[in-house]
């Protein structure tokens, strides 16, 4: 595996091949904000809050930081007025389905994110994949999963799994970022567990 | 559907995971829904998690995950069909079957759905019942041709 050297926000930064510009970043001790992402898990790439600029051989574009990889000498930039202006707005698009997610607010907070400008509509769940890849890669149970897709995908735990399993387990609900998967979970147990 | 009938499909594919969207195409369109039991006995012969099979069921239109009538009947409410009529197409079979849209009816004969545009626009009002195509229908013709299913 070889060096890579890239420039973070004026910063030099040694990185090796195949690593994500997220990572590479949080290493030399720069923050991007991310929901989606967790160290633990395969790059989802699906908030697009962790988005950065790119600049390599004169062009610059906005990049996902975490599914992009490093390249030998790009500049990047992980904060800028075009940045703040897109985080600000999936911040708020994000908040119109979960407006009192507590991670959510921190991050409106530092980006002056209106959790009202868009219209309410409380699906409660971000679709932000944690959950449902963390039962898969880590814990490889597979008790809850998505289902349906675009606005109506839902997620779904699986009752005779789900029984058998989470109960014991638990490990994801911490890293929800709203409180919908222990609702989720809460509802499954009264619905379809067949024993206490 | 049988069991076996489903072992046969899967075996056909080499019990394949990769395999599991032309599996389930196959069952729905030999059984015209995917149950339960017939998506976790999949799930089991392919080795592919019970949480995937239904993300993929869920996902496509193809799939349906409750029954389906005899005559599948979608009505073209496409821009085409629009102008000349589908609303008034569509409100007969409405008339007819007594179901709407998305639903099937007791006796298990009919089940609708519209759909925007079957790319056949110049046949316009177009129905599709079965795969059969019936084009520039009428509102009296379109009742004839629904009594011509069983
Ligand atoms: S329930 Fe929570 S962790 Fe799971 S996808 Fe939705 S927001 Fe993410
Ligand atoms: S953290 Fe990168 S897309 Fe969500
Ligand atoms: S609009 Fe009906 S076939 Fe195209």
């Amino acid at each position: 595996m070889s060096d890579i050297q890239l420039e973070i926000d004026g910063k030099q930064v040694k990185a090796t091949e195949g690593e994500t510009v997220l990572t590479a970043a949080e290493k030399a001790g720069i923050k991007i904000p991310k929901l989606c992402h967790n160290e633990k898990l395969i790059p989802f790439g699906g908030c697009r809050l962790c988005i950065v600029e790119v600049a390599s051989r004169g062009s610059s574009k906005l990049v996902v930081s975490c599914v992009y990889p490093v390249g030998e000498n790009i500049v990047v930039k992980t904060r800028s007025e075009k940045i703040n202006r897109i985080r600000k707005t999936i911040l708020e698009l994000l908040l119109a389905h979960a407006p009192a997610s507590l991670s959510l607010q921190d991050l409106a907070h530092e980006y002056g994110a209106d959790k009202n400008r868009f219209e309410k509509e409380a699906s409660f769940c971000v679709h932000c994949g944690l959950c449902v890849r963390y039962c898969a890669e880590v814990k490889q149970l597979n008790a809850v999963g998505f289902i349906d897709r675009g606005v109506n995908k839902e997620i779904c735990f699986i009752p005779h799994i789900a029984e058998k399993e989470c109960s014991s387990c638990m490990e994801c609900f911490p890293l929800c970022p709203t409180s919908y998967l222990q609702a989720a979970f809460v509802l499954v147990k009264g619905l379809a567990f067949t024993t206490e | 559907m049988e069991i076996e009938k489903i072992d046969q499909i899967i075996d056909k594919h080499q019990s394949d995971a990769s395999a599991l969207i032309q599996v389930l195409l196959e069952i729905q369109s030999e059984n015209h829904w995917l149950p339960k039991e017939v998506l976790e006995h999949v799930s089991d012969r392919l080795q592919v998690p019970i949480t995937r099979t239904m993300h993929i069921a869920s996902f496509y239109k193809a799939f349906s995950l409750v029954p389906k009538g005899r005559n599948e009947v979608h009505i073209c409410m496409g821009t085409a069909c629009h102008v000349r009529g589908a609303k008034r197409i569509l409100e007969t079979v409405e008339d007819f079957t007594g179901i709407k849209p998305g639903e099937t009816d007791v006796d298990m004969k009919f089940s609708l759905e519209t759909v925007n545009c079957l790319g056949c626009c110049a046949l316009g009002p177009v129905v599709e019942i079965n795969g059969k195509t019936h084009g520039k229908l009428t509102v009296s013709e379109t009742s004839e041709v629904l009594k011509s299913y069983e």
